[in-house]
């Protein structure tokens, strides 16, 4: 094996067992700290003694032995310095040590844990990423526009406060199952959503390594719950959105949309592969969730060879479903946009309108606004609309459109 | 595990007689499922007295150590498990005294 593959099988195990070898750590230690720490202790040997030794059979196995020995080197020397650390690991859980073979539940253990809802969101959104996703805090800080001194104190409070208030290490009883599983979705969403609509003068539109990375972490949810509808949704809708990527932003970085992009250049397995999941999900007969209801949006949208094919009756069907579900000023926003297509561009603004006192602020209220208002041949009306998205818009090829579609007006 | 779950008043005043009859059955609930450890009504903090000894001598100051409009104005001290039980306990207990609560684990 050469260095280019011994460094590929680290990696490869890096994706494969960071949140497997911390989650097992965590049980058996009953800190976060400990294994989060000892588990990059067991990567670090690994880059150090695989290039020389070769990589081992069971390259999971090994980081697991090895870290289990790192974590007793630190707790022998923690313990040299007195009891008090002893106090620290006692178990935030009672329940009695599960059988070998229920090690995959211990990730779902550290997925809930890391999105317990007694931790603000963009506490969990960071504990996630460096738990679970084993990304490194000066990647998160980078991720999130953030110093790495801040986004580091964040990690470290977030592990205090788990270990001292005890928030346990334990999947959720079936009561509150759902409402602790839409968190989780909630925080790969997140994730997903500022890789796919970056905001920030200086980043780039799109975020690919934040948006794979989501991917990725949703893919292991689903795996870990596979009858979860939801997740199953969730998983559809980000891989039909990362399909139309490339197609998304113009070489010159201008935000596409979604009638003008070359469908040629969508990624066909993503989309195949979200198309799948969205007929398993009908199939299912079960009442969809918001997530199974964007995605099966999005199949609709992906179905169609030509943006003119789409068949928006169904669309505006989905969009009723989902108003019902969640009647939020956005979700209206986003169906007046296929009602412009159904029903014309003057029914559509009505929509609009109405929606002022609560969206005022948000740029794509505006950019709806204006597209309509010149659709309707009302270029004055439209510019300044367009002059509004602009200032309110964060990323920087969805001001590049908009910037040209005002320019082009009459 | 012992939390202390602290009532947070804004100036509502003092229960009313439905407030007091709820925190009463949520009593009850604590002390049958083994929760209960302490609980206690303060009302408003306008008579605390502030005593300061760690000079050569104690120092007092009328009125409570830091002017605010919100204030603590009664506590539960409980026995759970762990932070879930608490949360779910605190939120029944925030119904019952119709106030927000804030819940920390005792050391």
């Amino acid at each position: 094996m050469n260095r280019l593959e011994v460094r590929e099988a680290i990696t490869q195990a890096h994706h494969e067992e960071w949140a497997r070898v911390v989650a097992a750590l965590t049980r058996r230690f009953g800190d976060l700290d400990i294994a989060e720490e000892a588990a990059a202790e067991a990567f670090a040997t690994a880059v150090e003694r695989w290039p020389a030794d070769g990589v081992p059979p069971n390259p999971g196995a090994w980081l697991t032995t090895t870290a289990n020995r790192k974590a007793i080197d630190r707790i022998r020397r923690e313990n040299k310095r007195g009891d008090k650390q002893k106090e620290a690991q006692t178990l935030y859980d009672d329940e009695p040590p599960e059988p070998l073979g229920a090690i995959d539940d211990e990730r779902l253990r550290l997925i809930f844990t890391c999105c317990h809802p007694a931790l603000a969101t963009e506490t969990r959104v960071a504990l996630t990423l460096r738990m679970v996703g084993g990304l490194t805090v000066p990647e998160i800080a980078r991720a999130f526009l953030v110093q790495e001194t801040t986004m580091g104190q964040r990690i470290t409070r977030a592990k205090a406060k788990i270990k001292a208030a005890r928030i346990p290490y334990r999947v959720p009883s079936t009561e509150d199952l759902p409402a602790r599983v839409s968190g989780v979705l909630a925080v790969l969403f997140l994730v997903f959503n500022e890789g796919y609509l970056a905001t920030g003068p200086d980043t780039d539109p799109v975020r690919h390594d934040l948006t794979a990375e989501a991917i990725r972490l949703t893919r292991l949810v689903r795996a870990l719950m596979p009858e979860d509808g939801e997740v199953a949704g969730l998983l559809a809708l980000m891989l039909l959105t990362e399909a139309r990527r490339t197609a998304r932003v113009s070489p010159s970085g201008e935000l596409v949309s979604l009638d003008e992009q070359d469908r040629g250049a969508w990624d066909a397995a993503l989309i195949a592969e979200g198309h799948r999941l969205v007929r398993e999900r009908l199939a299912a007969g079960e009442a969809p969730g918001r997530y199974q209801i964007l995605a099966a949006i999005n199949a609709v949208h992906t179905s169609a060879r030509e943006a003119r094919d789409t068949d928006w009756s169904q669309v505006v069907a989905l969009y009723d479903q989902l108003v019902r579900l969640d009647p939020s000023p956005i979700i209206v926003l986003n169906r007046a946009v296929a009602v412009a297509e159904l029903d014309g561009p003057e029914v559509a603004l009505a929509v609009v309108d109405r929606l002022e006192d609560r969206l005022a602020g948000y740029h794509a209220y505006h950019a709806t606004r204006a597209d309509l208002l010149r659709r309707l041949g009302r270029s004055q009306k439209s510019r300044a609309a367009y002059d509004q998205a602009i200032e309110l818009a964060g990323n920087t090829a969805e001001t590049a459109y908009l910037t040209r579609r005002r320019d082009q007006l009459a | 595990m012992q939390y202390l779950v602290s009532v947070i008043d804004d100036g509502t005043g003092l229960a009313t007689p439905t407030e007091e009859a709820d925190i009463d059955a949520f009593n009850d609930r604590l002390r049958a499922e083994g929760h209960w450890v302490f609980a206690g009504g303060l009302g408003s903090p306008d008579p605390a007295t502030v005593i300061d000894n760690r000079g050569d001598e104690a120092v007092f100051t009328d009125g409570p150590f830091v002017e605010s409009k919100e204030y603590l104005a009664g506590f539960w001290i409980i026995e759970a498990a762990d932070l879930d039980v608490a949360l779910e306990l605190a939120a029944e207990g925030s119904k019952s005294c119709n106030r927000k609560v804030e819940v920390r684990p005792f050391l």
